[in-house]
């Protein structure tokens, strides 16, 4: 602000009667949004019933018929700025509704198919010796279960005591920058490019082609180890610094109070890490049609042989399904319901983990 | 040096400060958490080293290389890998913000975290569940779109037609890739957005403004940064994902921006998974080298996006 | 078992920056001695130096001695671990475990040592420590819950219990009523005027009141200007400090004109 003239000047009457605004003005009922979208929908299918129509296409009609008319009417009854207002808020609403869209159809469409063969003889028989119908995923379903447990016992010490390392020796050390850019960078690595890696790897050390459920577990690993360093660093850092100064002050050495308080503080919060992680490489593919290959029979050895999984089973059956191709398809659909079923129960667990057995207290 | 530091059991008032010895297990435990760290360091460093070796076959070899040479071999695959990424991203971005905006300030605050739950779900399933879903739901469904496009905005070049019978088109994979994107840009976008300062918040809302209008100029302009990379760490996923191209695309390996027609560019992933099982001798190479090609570009939009982050200061 | 201290000549870092400068003084065993001063006069950073929890902070170095019992505590083979057995501690905010009950939480400084007892000796020591920590009435029916669902007051004196399980010589006390109700805040100072009779006790306060009820003799802290290093004024009774100080600075701070 200037004082150096004497007076100040003074905004005129208009634009002060421009400034001032009415404490009540007129509202649309709260109702309206509702009452408009109902509208909306009516219209819709007045349009669209006489041609024959689709729930799709009446959706999407009503959709914009409700932007246009609470547009309209809000901008009448309550001027511009309280109708963007309106606009933005049917705009994020429907955003929201259209994610759902592929959650409800994928997920709809996975359950509907996937349960002519979700039945006993699924999960209790093999490929072996399957010609046609029958048969079942039950190798595949252990193949997933090895292949993804072996990937967990190499990827959470690494990356538990990776995460133990960047917060609680490393602080600003060049190391421990690197390890952090690093990290971040591996969560990108596409997986199909960690599944080469193996490759890569073992074609070196035992030559070419070899397919086994160890490749597949370490290709795991390259995708695992950066969630489990990010989500343990995450809940080590929550670890109030009060409770490492407790323990040092009872002289409990660094190595015990990290082991004995700040692990066993946060280990809820990793275990649900862990599970998140576990979830997520479970349902990977690529890396695994690279690396295990697929077995007809249950193979148990990570060390020798091919090895069927869920998700390249899944892949196979759909894609080469064999004759008659119904059952093949049948077979894949429902690999796929059960892989989802694994997946979406980890992440439940992950959850009720973080729920019921994280540290209680009254602060 | 080897003697016990301290006697078992200290006797009360007699004890004396032990001096002398270090104890050992905090060298064992610290030498483990560093050597798991130099581990990582090491892996990917051992990545882009067995890939190069590897990959150096395809650039010396004198066989034949399929279609003729390294780069009219990848050319196209990469044209088609960054195709259908931008098609995802530019569907994905919109609608992520906007349930983003919808979660963080729209939503009632008892609902929000459940909608945001139901949201998350999306990434829990599996991409091959995604991909056969694309190519059998998704394609059928944009079918008579694709008829439409093709009749009434044909002079665009992008929708030139003639429309796919199949709809397994560029665009189909582009808009799986869309929606397994959608939940890591959401969530990111959703963070974000929460983490507007309060104070500015009010401050807007203190003025009279609405709730758009806060949106508008307290919120957006601190999330910008942020959004601008949480879209390219999607990008960088769009890029790498695999089976979801490979199941629903109809591969010719053209290069074409004709995003609606039975001729459609391939990605590199997708190419991999395809033709890697039953590839021998120097296309095994070849295959390997399109994988170098794709960690360089991931990890180029991965490095930009963690830049942007680190330069606005937001925490994503 | 309480035992003197007497510190020389002690400057204490946090990095190349001097914290506090050139302490000297002598803790007396069996009594308490109280340290008063402004905020960031460096207080609190000699109390930590006095069982090494100051160099927990990276890059926090000390020079000078600290000598108890004839060994200097800062001696280059001295393991801090071992410091910290001998001279607990009690922080600013109460600490328990929180994945730990009452019990554990007072056997946490046995336990996490790997020392093993029998069950017998071990509830005597819990016992024995709680009591000391005049809480054992409150929580002997509610030893296996959480050491979190205790008020703050009884949280402080949980805390306190499990400093004294390992029976140190010396118990320092960083602000341990800061953030307690003035009930509590009596209790635990009741609890103090106890323990003194058993150990040698060093408490930081902000609270004056709380220095001249408590303390036997006290240290008042300074600092010449912000970003200065903080300095012992004087130390001294604690009757003639609050009476009579012999520097201009302690009786302006005493008298509430600055600080």
């Amino acid at each position: 602000m200037t004082t150096t003239t004497g007076r100040t000047p003074q905004p005129s009457q208009d634009a002060l009667a421009a400034i001032e605004q009415p404490l009540s003005k007129a509202a649309l009922p709260r109702w309206a949004p509702w009452g408009v979208l109902a509208a909306a929908v009516v219209v819709a299918l007045a349009v669209l019933l006489p041609g024959g129509t689709s729930v799709a296409a009446v959706a999407v009609l009503a959709g914009l018929l409700h932007l246009l008319l609470i547009g309209v009417v809000s901008r009448v009854k309550e001027g511009g700025r309280k109708a963007a207002d309106r606009l933005v808020t049917a705009l994020v609403t429907m955003a929201f509704l259209i994610a759902m869209v592929p959650l409800v159809s994928v997920v709809w469409t996975v359950v509907s198919r996937g349960a002519a063969r979700f039945d006993a003889t699924f999960f209790t028989y093999s490929m072996q010796g399957i010609v046609g119908e029958g048969g079942g995923g039950l190798h595949a379903i252990w193949g997933t279960v090895i292949v993804t447990l072996l990937a967990t016992v190499i990827s959470v010490p690494i990356g538990l005591m990776t995460a133990v390392y960047l917060v609680e020796y490393g602080g600003k050390s060049a190391l421990s920058r690197a390890i952090t850019f690093l990290v971040d960078v591996m969560t990108g690595i596409p997986s199909i490019v960690a599944g080469l890696f193996v490759v890569a790897l073992f074609a070196l050390l035992v030559g070419p082609r070899p397919r086994i459920a160890l490749m597949g577990a370490i290709a795991l690993s390259v995708l695992m180890i950066p969630v489990v360093v990010r989500s343990t660093e995450e809940m080590l850092k929550l670890v109030p610094n009060d409770l490492r100064e407790a323990a040092y002050a009872l002289g409990v050495p660094k190595w015990r109070t990290i082991v004995k308080v700040v692990l066993r503080t946060s280990l809820s919060g990793i275990a649900t890490g862990v599970t998140l992680a576990v979830a997520r490489v479970a349902g990977e593919t690529a890396p695994l049609l690279l690396t295990v290959g697929l077995a007809t029979r249950t193979n148990f050895d990570p060390l020798v042989g091919q090895i069927a999984t869920l998700p390249v089973f899944a892949y196979y059956q759909y894609t080469q399904p064999g004759v008659p191709a119904q059952a093949g398809v049948d077979r894949a659909w429902t690999a796929a319901l059960v892989l989802i079923i694994l997946v979406m129960a980890l992440n439940l667990v992950a959850r009720l983990i973080s729920r019921y057995f994280s540290p209680k207290g009254g602060r | 040096m080897s003697t016990p530091t301290r006697a078992p059991e200290r006797d009360p008032g007699r004890g004396s400060i032990a001096t002398g010895a270090k104890r050992p297990g905090d060298g064992i435990f610290r030498g483990t958490a560093t050597a798991a760290g130099t581990l990582i360091l090491l892996t990917l460093a051992a990545v882009a080293a067995f890939l190069m070796w590897q990959s150096l076959p395809a650039f010396t070899t004198d066989d034949e290389i399929p279609r003729g040479s390294l780069t009219a071999y990848i050319g196209p695959l990469l044209f088609g890998t960054v195709l259908a990424a931008v098609i995802a991203l530019v569907v994905a971005t919109p609608v992520a913000v906007g349930i983003g905006l919808f979660i963080s300030h729209f939503a009632p605050r008892r609902a929000a975290q459940g909608l945001g739950y139901l949201v998350d779900l999306l990434a829990a399933v599996p991409s091959i569940v995604y991909g056969i879903w694309g190519a059998v739901v998704l394609s059928q469904a944009m079918l008579p779109i694709y008829g439409w496009l093709a009749d009434n905005l044909g002079f665009i070049p992008l929708f030139a037609g003639p429309a796919s019978a199949s709809g397994r088109t560029i665009f189909t994979a582009g808009l799986v890739l869309a929606v397994m994107v959608l939940p890591i840009i959401t969530a990111l976008a959703r963070d974000i957005f929460l983490q507007t300062p309060r104070l500015h918040e009010e401050a807007a809302l203190a003025l009279g403004a609405t709730r758009w209008e806060m949106i508008r100029y307290a919120v957006l302009p601190y999330a910008r940064s942020g959004v601008v990379s949480a879209a390219m760490l999607g990008l960088g996923r769009a890029l790498g994902e695999t089976m979801a191209v490979a199941l629903v695309l109809s591969v010719s390996n053209v290069v074409t921006f004709n995003l609606i027609s039975n001729t459609n560019p391939g990605t590199i992933a997708a190419n991999i998974a395809l033709q890697f099982p039953e590839a021998a001798g120097v296309e095994t190479n070849v295959l390997i080298a399109s994988g170098l090609a794709l960690f360089v570009i991931t990890f180029l939009v991965n490095f930009a996006a963690r830049w942007i982050v680190a330069r606005s200061g937001v925490k994503a | 078992m309480a035992k003197l201290i007497d510190v020389s000549d002690l400057n204490i870092y946090y990095g190349s920056f001097l914290a506090v400068e050139d302490v000297s003084m002598t803790i007396e065993p069996r009594a308490v001695t109280a340290l008063i001063g402004p905020s960031g006069c460096g207080k609190s950073t000699f109390l930590r130096s006095l069982n090494r929890m100051h160099e927990v902070i990276p890059d926090a170095r000390v020079e000078g001695k600290v000598v108890m019992d004839g060994q200097d505590l800062y001696d280059k083979d001295v393991d801090p671990v071992s410091v910290r057995q001998h001279i607990g501690m009690v922080f600013q905010r109460p600490n328990p475990f929180p994945t730990m009950s009452i019990y554990d939480n007072v056997a946490a400084g046995v336990r996490l040592n790997a020392k093993r007892m029998r069950k017998k000796d071990m509830d005597d020591l819990v016992e024995s420590s709680l009591r000391g920590a005049n809480l054992w009435n409150e929580v002997k029916d509610r030893l296996d819950k959480p050491g979190m669902g205790l008020s703050g007051g009884q949280q402080q004196r949980l805390c306190i219990a499990r400093a004294i399980a390992i029976r140190p010589s010396v118990l320092l006390m960083d602000e341990p009523c800061s953030a307690l109700d003035p009930i509590s805040t009596l209790a635990v100072e009741d609890l103090i005027a106890e323990l003194k009779n058993e150990y040698t006790i060093v408490i930081v306060t902000h609270n004056m009141q709380q220095a001249a009820r408590v303390s036997d003799q006290t240290g008042f802290f300074n600092l010449a200007a912000i970003g200065k290093p903080g300095r012992l004024i004087e130390l001294d009774s604690t009757s003639t400090i609050f009476s009579n100080p012999s520097q201009k600075a302690t009786e302006d701070y005493i008298s509430g004109r600055f600080g």
